[in-house]
């Protein structure tokens, strides 16, 4: 008997759940403290520097790689057949940053800090979106 | 009230810090903290205070009181990972100094090696991070190594030194796990598990447990071990998440450095041996520019000049530590015991000749949580 092996998603509560439903829209959403301007990647109610009050703005969703690693021994056993995959820190112009897996064009080179990528949206279930970035072709 | 030079560390003690073959993680902190005891000259019914960190059970100082047949007038369970045993020792002397415990014991185990192979972890996943299939924790210090090369030119080959390194110390201790010399070519050879980190990078998996027993300075000075007193101690969240680390390249290990040497009132120039936590080679790399010992981009040459090696500039971990000689999920108590040994006098092959001043800087999770202490054999 197989067992089928779940996808890991997470359980978003509360400001969480923000989150995952602005990346419905499939736009990359980043969230901006209303008085100092203070970027953030993740929702949260009160800004960290002046804890001001803090709202969602949507990205161009244009950014470069920060960093990035290939994983040859999957994390996750949902990963198993796929084969190595990248993960990547990506820097947005807006001056937050994101984490999510890094797609690249076939025959591409190896990936590279510094190199562009945008943002794609997958809707995975009725309550979770992910984004993924996709490296530019070179 | 300062905790510098209230309290010292009058026992210590490892247990089957390879494989254990009878003893749960509880029976192996059980038996540990009865040879640390044996070791202080004191037991069970002097000890009124429980500290202690696990990757197996949610309420560690019950499981110890439990098995000890316990029940003390303080507890502390405070979990920041493998840093946990450093910043207990810190936690005990403030509890000693503020008069809420005299005789604090501070225990752990694990048998990650026997269990599955793999490092245990009951940390739950950042809903942003949980998707894409990071490998915990190696995916998020690899993040930090390739940036790391960008900013820095950091090569593989001074990663691999690191490791190279750790086991040419860990030859010279009786229990060395491996008997011979590891390579460059090892280590680079060893298998590829997120990029730039090999297998090779990446310390062991072991089972292990170690306990240590702390009192106050006065009273260790009637105990039948020379006293190792605490001086100097920080401790700092660096981030939770890799994706909210602010600098991929430096950690607050720069704070709880000055801040615990300032404490102590000396500089790094008065360390006489530093046991540093070695979960990564790159990791360990960026915890030597953190805590001063190099400058921040230069920890790639530093060690592969061979600054780390025994007979090298800085006596560092000087048992093999995390990535040579034991690493039981946690490696911080471990990290506490050698420098014990060290300042005591007992390291035999490997001691350093006149050690009295000791840095240990325990790292938890992805280089997340930062704790530094400074022994010495001086009251002050």
């Amino acid at each position: 008997m197989n067992a089928v092996v779940e996808r890991p998603l997470p359980t978003p509560r509360g400001e969480e759940k923000q989150y995952f439903a602005d990346l419905r829209e499939h736009r990359m959403p980043y969230y901006c403290c209303a008085d100092c301007s203070s970027p953030f990647s993740r929702p949260r109610e009160r800004c960290v520097n002046c804890a001001g009050p803090v709202a969602r703005q949507w990205s161009t969703g244009e950014g470069t790689v920060y960093s990035f690693t290939t994983v040859h021994r999957p994390g996750h056993p949902w990963f198993a057949d796929s084969g190595p995959y990248t993960i990547a820190i990506v820097e947005f112009a807006e001056g937050f940053r994101g984490l999510a897996d890094l797609r690249l064009p076939p025959y591409a080179q190896d990936p590279y800090i510094g190199q562009s990528v945008s943002v794609e949206f997958e809707d995975v279930t009725p309550d979770i979106t992910l984004a993924h970035f996709v490296a530019a072709q070179s | 009230m300062s905790i510098r030079g209230a309290a010292a560390i009058v026992g210590a003690a490892e247990v089957d810090t390879w494989v254990s073959e009878h003893r749960s993680p509880v029976g192996l902190m059980a038996e540990a903290s009865h040879r640390a005891l044996e070791d202080a000259g004191l037991t069970l019914a002097d000890v009124d205070g429980l500290f202690s960190a696990s990757s197996y059970y949610a309420f560690p100082t019950m499981n110890l009181a439990e098995e000890l047949g316990m029940h003390p007038r303080y507890m502390d369970s405070s979990n920041i990972g493998g840093a946990s045993f450093v910043s207990h020792v810190g936690h005990a002397a403030a509890a000693i100094e503020a008069g809420l415990c005299e005789v604090a014991l501070i225990a752990y185990g694990s048998t990650q090696r026997s269990d599955k192979g793999a490092l245990v972890s009951r940390a739950e996943w950042s809903a942003y991070e949980e998707p894409y299939g990071l490998v915990h924790p190696i995916s998020s210090v690899a993040l930090m190594a390739q940036r790391h090369m960008y900013e820095f030119g950091t090569t593989p080959e001074q990663l691999a030194a690191v490791a190279v390194s750790a086991r040419e110390w860990s030859l010279l201790h009786p229990d060395a796990p491996y008997p011979t010399p590891l390579t460059i070519e090892e280590v680079l050879g060893s298998r590829m598990i997120s990029t730039p980190l090999h297998a090779r990078d990446c310390c062991l998996v072991t089972d292990g447990g170690g306990a240590l027993v702390v009192t106050s300075a006065a009273q260790a000075r009637t105990l039948r071990r020379k006293p190792v007193y605490l001086q100097g101690f920080s401790e700092s969240s660096n981030h939770r998440a890799v994706s909210a680390m602010p600098h991929l390249t430096s950690t607050v290990a720069s704070q709880t450095s000055r801040l615990a040497l300032e404490m102590a009132g000396r500089s790094l120039a008065d360390i006489d041996t530093a046991h540093v936590y070695d979960a990564f080679t790159i990791s360990l790399i960026m915890l030597l520019e953190d805590l001063g010992f190099c400058a921040k981009g230069e920890g790639g040459a530093f060690v592969a000049d061979g600054n780390i090696a025994p007979g090298g500039s800085l006596a560092l971990n000087t048992n093999g530590a995390g990535l040579a000689f034991t690493h039981p999920g946690m490696l911080g108590i471990f990290l506490l015991s050698e420098a014990v040994t060290q300042l005591r006098g007992d390291a035999g092959a490997r001691q350093i000749p006149g050690a009295t001043t000791s840095l240990v800087h325990g790292m938890g999770m992805t280089v997340a949580a930062h704790s530094t202490a400074i022994l010495t054999t001086d009251a002050d």
